[in-house]
């Protein structure tokens, strides 16, 4: 023990030499991986420029814009806008600029096409919130300038596309004016808004576009009310539902006359219908309506005479127009069957005849097609030739052309809900999972390379095929378990409801899954997926089980829907089964017991606070009555700013009586005053995380013992003054609040005031500290607080005999309802950044020291060694103290620029940042996601249990070989001399 | 007593040999001096050989007793190598400790080789034998008292706790904001 204690100081000693985790340049890509996505994709503009890179503009729901090459798929550049910067619409001005329009219509910018650099940005405000529409006229010319017509916030804006000078502008400041549609009819100098007023006036307002002089308004009322959207079928006709979806008013205002004719659904189509939805198209002379299970094309001819041409239950999508020439528009239709859709792009003006017909092969992961855009290009033999892209239900990106996908971006992995991990299968005799080595002679020249490398004689050729042999190992992406626990496989939820399998070693994906539970059905009607929990997790027995996911998602957005199962297996990426549930899944508490064949215990609790018991089965039925009076919940309620422990009482009476159901009783409540506090951040420690020691040695051999609780809750709360953005109170009335409470007891174990600090609070729970990360008013900073916690009453169990002969009842199973001595001891400093997340490196056994994991607003991830968060570090510490590794206290935190993990990248939009212990103790693994995905292997104390990769084993052989040699050598030589000696 | 009777063969006409303890007169051809009894010298001679038996006795005793008191010297050595070492922990230290450990436990695994010559039913060996254990047991207590004061020793409660796994708790809780 006191060897371990010795090595450990050894360890701490050389780590405190060198606190300084970095990479060298030719390390970059080894261990780590970086994948860059853009999101769902909310529209698309092909550039149009004849020479140069084919590339498409695309603006998607993570509010990124982006450049993307036409024939691979790469982005060229990529603009992330801030969380609340919605994108409302996007173009290309003048074949060089793209313009979008963001935050509600009140931001307008310019980007220069070829490179992403920003050109100007104009701020828009106006009266009232209104929809916004941003138009990119080709032929409106002001002064030789082009002018870019954005109506928003009611207001309707000319706007010059050279420096985003305001040229004129005219309100809508009608109360009730809603603007529906802003149009431009080509050739003219006119621009038509035209809108609902007091639910069933339609106005129309008719504007010069010189200088927004206001030509004409016009109105008409309809008694039956509208209801959506209005589609425009041509530059001055507009088809509407009435409120009630059955009747189609089509609207036209020719001259500046409104006419209108109604047309009931019914008339058109036989058979009744249920209330329709119009499908916002801009093709003109078409328009389409959708219900619950139909969808409708229609065509108008003449003057408000309605057609059908098509009806089709298939699912269905329908691009925007595409003008080929003068007068001849294209659109793209998609229509599914089975494994295959059909593309077929027509001209408006002839439904019956196709310019192009093709079906592709689809993966049925990929789900339905939502959107489509479509572009032409002009083949060799002076034709027209259509590609479009594809924005299908798990959020990918596609490129059609010719029949088959060129290209495919899989960018629902920008958004990712929840992750998990799995370990890979073990690896079997006779199973060749990898490909080890082409051919002999490939191996050959690997190998001759590796060893010009090492003996310095490689050229600059070689050493770049020698980097590339090592970025490419194939011993790093094999299908199976390693010795070191690196190669694992990450399982993602994605916000389309599909389920990814990731490989550490590379990044690749392994698997994909799209939920079927996560499909719209009859019973669940918007169905969202929640959270991800390792459902089985085959370790000791069950081994020949393949481990398996919970997904627990909902039918709605509102907590009360009924929750729904899924249960996947991580090996194969199929779904074992999927349960619907009948009782909402408010709070789901992974239990820390496994049953017979290693199946977790969860308890599902429903929003009428009934516990439920999963799986369902005897076996687990009898673990968890073994553990019964044991088991307590807590539920927050931040709106309410209340907490409440609960305990389990009895089977569940009533309507929902069932063996697995238990009523649950209130236990406990902390309040907090809703006029001074408001519950702003909760943190508990991971469930999952191992601690190897309750007690901390100090300096001069002292031992204090860590209180270490898995039910501790760490709670921060603010004046709810304080609860706006930064700097929007004075130091004087914001204060933030941190607490620790037992959620057992429900004792408050501590609590600390911070006054004149507000949030967002970041904070971090692991074994007896939490650190958290807020704003000081005062100081006009960010600060950083460490809390640690320790048990006061076992401080005295330092007989040494006592401890010699286990005479101590350190480890016996406590209970927290015998009354905890608690001190604690905090700290706060000063730190630069503000942070998006915050998270901690976890290691197997947990012997390996703590380094915190910041993700910094520059969307980058910075180590942070925990010794720089230590409450017992003072200015001037004494050499026993230095010796033990405190560092002198300082005002506020460095930041080493070489401990950023994630070295030159950034991981855009970052999220969260999760740690999964390796088998390897000195090494935990982190995946850091947000738009972008970021994995790589951290040692925070060095790998000290094992040679590094820059290890010289060529040095180590030819050191053994020589020294086999040299005693060889003198072994003969002495023998030599005896004989020599015996014979004189 | 070889040069007694080398002097007396090398052609003397006569000699006495006076450690000659023969009684019986007989055996000679010259008589015995007069005033010479044999009787008296009989005694004396015994006298004479209980005194060299005596001397070498003491002799082996003398010799015991140094031995025993070498350690000591080496004490003193150890303890300025220590003090040289000074109490951090790093190679030197740490191969004067061990050094400072093994000899005294090798000496007294090899106690009664060490006093084997001296082995005499006349001398008494038991002190200097214990002088040796004691002093060899200090060189071993300050050895130990070495690896102490460089902290290598689990004299703390400390040393013992470090890897005290936690205890478990009895009772269970999960939850937090609704999903």
């Amino acid at each position: 023990m006191a060897i371990r204690s010795f090595f450990l100081f050894i360890l701490f000693f050389s780590s405190s030499l060198s606190p300084v985790f970095s990479l060298y340049e030719d390390q970059v890509g080894l261990m780590d991986w970086h994948q860059q996505y853009i999101g769902k994709v909310k529209q698309a503009v092909f550039s149009s420029q004849r020479a140069g890179r084919k590339r498409v503009v695309v603006s998607t729901e993570e509010n990124v814009i982006a450049s993307l090459d036409l024939r691979h798929g790469e982005i060229f550049w990529r603009h992330l806008l801030g969380a609340d910067d919605v994108i409302d619409g996007i173009d290309i001005g003048l074949g060089k600029y793209v313009i979008t329009l963001s935050s509600g219509g009140s931001i307008l910018r310019s980007w220069n096409l070829p490179d992403g650099q920003m050109v100007w940005e104009s701020s828009l405000q106006g009266p009232k919130h209104s929809k916004s529409f941003l138009l990119v006229p080709t032929n409106l010319k002001f002064d030789k300038d082009n002018v870019l017509v954005v109506f928003s916030n009611g207001r309707l804006h000319a706007i010059s596309c050279i420096d985003g000078e305001v040229l004129w502008k005219k309100d809508f400041e009608a109360e009730s004016f809603e603007v529906q549609q802003v149009i431009l009819p080509p050739g003219s100098d006119l621009i038509h808004v035209v809108g609902f007023a007091a639910l069933s006036q339609f106005e129309m307002y008719q504007i010069n576009a010189k200088n927004g002089e206001l030509l004409k308004h016009e109105s008409a009322s309809f008694s039956s009310g509208f209801s959506g959207q209005v589609s425009l079928v041509s530059t001055e006709t507009v088809v509407a539902l009435d409120s009630t979806g059955s009747i189609l008013l089509t609207i036209s205002f020719q001259d500046g006359k409104i006419s209108s004719q109604q047309t009931p659904i019914s008339n058109l189509v036989e058979d009744s219908l249920g209330p329709a939805v119009i499908i916002p198209s801009s093709v003109s002379g078409i328009f389409a309506i959708k219900t619950d299970a139909v969808t409708i094309f229609i065509r108008v001819i003449g003057k408000g005479n309605l057609e059908v041409v098509e009806k089709t239950t298939h699912e269905i999508a329908v691009s925007d127009a595409l003008s080929i020439s003068e007068d001849q528009q294209a659109f793209a239709l998609i229509q599914h069957a089975s494994s295959e859709i059909h593309l077929t792009v027509k001209l408006a003006h002839d439904w019956d005849g196709n310019l192009l017909k093709e079906s592709v092969k689809m993966d049925r992961q990929r789900g339905l097609v939502h959107k489509v855009f479509i572009n032409n290009y002009i083949r060799t033999d002076r034709s027209y030739g259509f590609r479009v892209l594809i924005v299908m239900e798990d959020h990918s990106l596609l490129l059609l052309q010719q029949g088959e996908i060129v290209w495919s971006r899989e960018d629902g992995l920008a958004s990712i809900i929840d992750v998990t991990t799995s370990e890979l299968p073990v690896e079997r005799d006779g199973v060749s999972v990898a490909k080890v080595e082409h051919n002999l002679f490939e191996w050959l020249k690997g190998h001759m390379l590796k060893l010009k490398g090492t003996l310095m004689l490689a050229s600059p050729e070689d050493m770049a095929a020698i980097q590339s042999m090592r970025l490419k190992s194939s011993e790093k992406s094999k299908m199976t378990r390693d010795h070191n626990g690196f190669r694992k496989l990450l399982i993602v939820l994605t916000r389309a409801g599909k389920l990814f399998a990731l490989h550490t070693g590379d990044g690749r994906i392994v698997w994909s899954y799209l939920l079927r539970s996560l499909h719209k059905s009859e019973a669940c009607q918007s169905p969202i997926g929640l959270n991800l929990y390792q459902w089985q997790v085959p370790h000791h027995h069950a081994m020949d089980e393949n481990p398996s996911v919970l997904v627990v998602s909902r039918c709605g957005p509102s907590s009360d829907t009924s929750g729904v199962l899924s249960f996947v297996d991580t090996y194969t990426g199929k779904e074992l089964s999927s349960l619907s549930l009948d009782h909402a899944v408010v709070q789901v508490i992974p239990l820390p017991y496994t049953d017979s064949t290693e199946q977790r215990l969860h308890l599902l609790i429903d929003a009428d606070k009934h516990a439920h018991l999963y799986p369902k089965t005897s076996g687990a039925l009898s673990i968890f009555k073994r553990e019964f009076s044991n088991i307590y919940w807590y539920s927050v309620e931040d709106q309410n700013g209340i907490i409440k422990g609960h305990a389990l009482k009895c089977k569940c009476t009533g309507e929902v009586a069932d063996e697995f159901c238990f009523d649950t009783r209130d236990l406990w409540s902390v309040v907090f005053p809703s006029e001074s506090e408001k519950t702003i951040a909760t943190v508990t420690r991971k469930l999952n995380e191992v601690v190897h020691t309750q007690a901390k040695v100090v300096a001069d051999q002292d031992v204090m013992y860590k209180y270490i609780s898995r039910n501790l809750l760490f709670v921060a709360t603010v004046a709810p003054k304080g609860s706006g953005e930064i700097g929007s109170v004075t130091p004087e009335e914001s204060w933030l609040v941190a607490y620790l409470i037992d959620t057992v007891t429900g004792r408050i174990l501590h609590r600390v005031t911070h006054h004149g600090s507000q949030g967002p609070v970041h904070a971090v729970f692991s074994e007896n500290w939490v650190v958290y990360h807020y704003f000081n008013l005062r100081a006009h900073r960010y600060e950083m607080s460490v809390i640690e916690i320790y048990d006061q009453s076992r401080a005295d169990n330092k007989d040494v005999w006592k401890l010699v002969l286990g005479k101590h009842n350190l480890t016996s199973p406590i209970s927290l309802f015998s009354r905890p001595e608690v001190i604690t001891k905090s700290q706060s400093y000063f730190f630069t950044h503000s942070l998006k997340a915050i998270a901690v490196t976890s290691t197997a056994k947990g012997i390996t020291s703590k380094q915190l994991l910041l993700g910094t607003i520059g969307d980058q991830v910075l180590a942070l060694d925990k010794r720089f968060l230590d409450p017992r570090r003072t200015v001037n510490p004494t050499q026993l103290e230095k010796e033990e590794g405190i560092i002198p206290l300082t005002e506020s935190l460095p930041i080493i620029p070489q401990s950023y993990v994630t070295h030159a990248l950034r991981v855009e939009g970052l999220r969260g940042i999760i740690t999964v212990p390796a088998k390897l103790e000195s090494t935990t693994l982190v995946f850091a996601h947000g738009v972008d995905l970021f994995f790589t292997q951290l040692a925070p104390s060095r790998t000290y249990d094992s040679l590094t990769e820059d290890f010289s084993y060529a040095l180590l052989l030819i050191t053994i070989v020589a020294l086999v040699a040299a005693i060889f050598v003198t072994w003969r030589l002495s023998e030599r001399k005896e004989l020599q000696e015996k014979w004189r | 007593m070889e040069k007694g009777k080398g002097v007396m063969g090398a052609g003397r006409r006569w000699a006495v040999d006076f450690s000659d303890n023969s009684t019986a007169p007989s055996s000679r051809d010259i008589p015995d001096p007069p005033g010479f009894t044999r009787a008296s010298v009989d005694q004396d001679d015994s006298a004479v050989s209980r005194q060299k038996k005596d001397a070498e006795a003491n002799w082996k005793a003398q010799k015991a007793w140094e031995v025993a008191q070498a350690p000591f010297k080496n004490l003193l050595m150890m303890g300025f190598m220590m003090w040289m070492a000074g109490s951090t922990v790093h190679l030197f230290s740490i191969g004067i400790t061990f050094s400072a450990l093994w000899q005294p436990i090798s000496a007294l695994q090899g106690v009664g080789k060490v006093f084997e010559p001296y082995k005499d039913n006349k001398v008494d060996l038991l002190g200097p034998k214990l002088l040796f254990i004691a002093l060899n047991l200090g060189g071993l207590a300050l050895g130990v008292w070495k690896l102490n004061t460089l902290g290598l020793l689990p004299t703390h409660a400390s040393d013992w706790v470090s890897s005290l796994s936690p205890a478990q708790e009895v009772e269970y809780s999960g939850g937090g904001i609704p999903l």
